[in-house]
């Protein structure tokens, strides 16, 4: 065996890092809150005639455009604490996973901002 | 990062038949896993005709009879052969379980024994537990108190309290849990596995225990605990009938509830 240190010691390796409460509870509430969201915008969605105005319109509507961008919110954090658990089961290299955890961190956070923009031009007429 | 292919000696061959003697008409067959790690050989299953005339009702009778009267090469770990010391713990007809407790008759077809999963195998179905005893040891099974003991008596636990205990101070450590779960297939060097997690949970609930604080601050890991994705295999296999998950998700929520 090349290495000498017991197998309690390496069992205990660097300790508790006193984190994944949170990620655990965000991931539950974010996946509740996501029930409604999903159900509201995707009923909304299709009870409106597909053309370009009509689906402009419902998105000025303030209550409508506060809707979408809490449900894009959600979504994409949604996505990322969920990502971020399938990264950490089946990466196994420590480097890879933390580069493929920043990166979709990165990934998810811009398509959040895209999409909460797109909804700010649309409300705002820009 | 994914590996496609597996190491050479992981392709497991067959091996020999072992043929029941003439005029034995009660024949069930035995297949099972074979390996030495020490040989340079590939695992192989080796095939063995038991006459069920002569042979107790469990897997483990027609383990022990094959290695007394067919094959003493066989290698198994055993002991008490009532479901009480967890050691012929190993995968039979696809799901882990205990030799001893686990019937002959149970089994549809041929009775398929293999060493417990993705643990590394010592000989045959003997499998070294080496980092599942220290994952126990590691969540500091005792009770941890400050206070000092009661002089003229034992330290008192309410009947309510002590039934909390139910359910959990029944585990024999015999790994069908952990070696059950594909969370700690993929990362057994940092999980703690759904026995060790259930053990620690024995001692967060237990009244008596003055260390609770220390030891849910233990478990608060993204590693140590929270990769257990509430798969159930380990409640699925428990050879006590014991649940692992339940243990587990109850220290989640304790987690949650002390930050609310």
């Amino acid at each position: 065996m090349s290495d000498l240190r017991t197998p309690l010691s390496r069992v205990k390796g660097l300790g508790s890092a006193k984190d994944g409460t949170v990620h655990f509870w965000h991931q539950r509430l974010t996946a509740l809150a996501l029930i409604p969201l999903v159900l509201w915008f995707g009923f909304g969605l299709a009870s409106l005639p597909s053309d370009y105005t009509t689906l402009t319109g419902f998105i000025q509507n303030p209550v409508v455009a506060v809707g979408l961008i809490l449900l894009i919110i959600m979504v994409f954090y949604h996505a990322q604490l969920g990502l971020q658990i399938v990264l950490e089961d089946y990466v196994s290299s420590h480097a890879k996973r933390t580069v493929a955890i920043i990166l979709s961190g990165f990934i998810n956070l811009i398509f959040a901002i895209v999409g909460i923009v797109a909804v700010l031009k649309i409300l705002l007429g820009a | 990062m994914a590996e496609f292919s597996l190491p050479a000696n992981s392709v497991v061959k067959q091996g020999t038949v072992f043929k029941a003697e003439e005029g034995v008409k009660n024949i069930k067959r035995f297949i099972i896993y074979r390996y030495d790690p020490g040989s340079g050989e590939n695992p192989r299953t080796d095939t063995y005709e038991v006459d069920m005339d002569t042979c107790g009702p469990m897997v483990l009778d027609g383990l022990l009879k094959i290695k007394d009267q067919m094959d003493s090469s066989l290698s198994l770990r055993r002991s008490c052969r009532e479901g009480i010391c967890g050691s012929c713990s190993m995968n039979i007809d696809g799901a882990n379980t205990l030799a001893c407790t686990k019937a002959i008759s149970d089994i549809k077809g041929d009775v398929k024994v293999y060493p417990l999963p993705h643990q590394p195998v010592v000989k045959d179905l003997v499998s070294d537990l080496t980092n599942f005893y220290a994952q126990y040891a590691s969540v500091e099974p005792w009770m941890k108190t400050d206070s000092a003991t009661p002089p003229d008596r034992e330290r008192l636990q309410s009947k309510e309290d002590r039934e909390k205990l139910d359910g959990l101070y029944e585990c024999i450590l015999c790994a069908c849990c952990s070696t059950s779960c594909p969370s700690y297939w993929w990362n057994s060097d940092r999980y703690l596995g759904p026995a060790a997690l259930l053990n620690a949970y024995r001692w967060i609930v237990d009244t008596r225990d003055e260390a609770t604080g220390d030891r849910l601050d233990d478990l608060e890991d993204p590693f140590k605990l929270y990769r257990c994705h509430t798969i159930m295999n380990c409640a699925k296999v428990c050879p006590k009938g014991l649940n692992p998950a339940k243990a587990i998700a109850e220290t989640k929520k304790l987690l949650v509830q002390r930050k609310m």
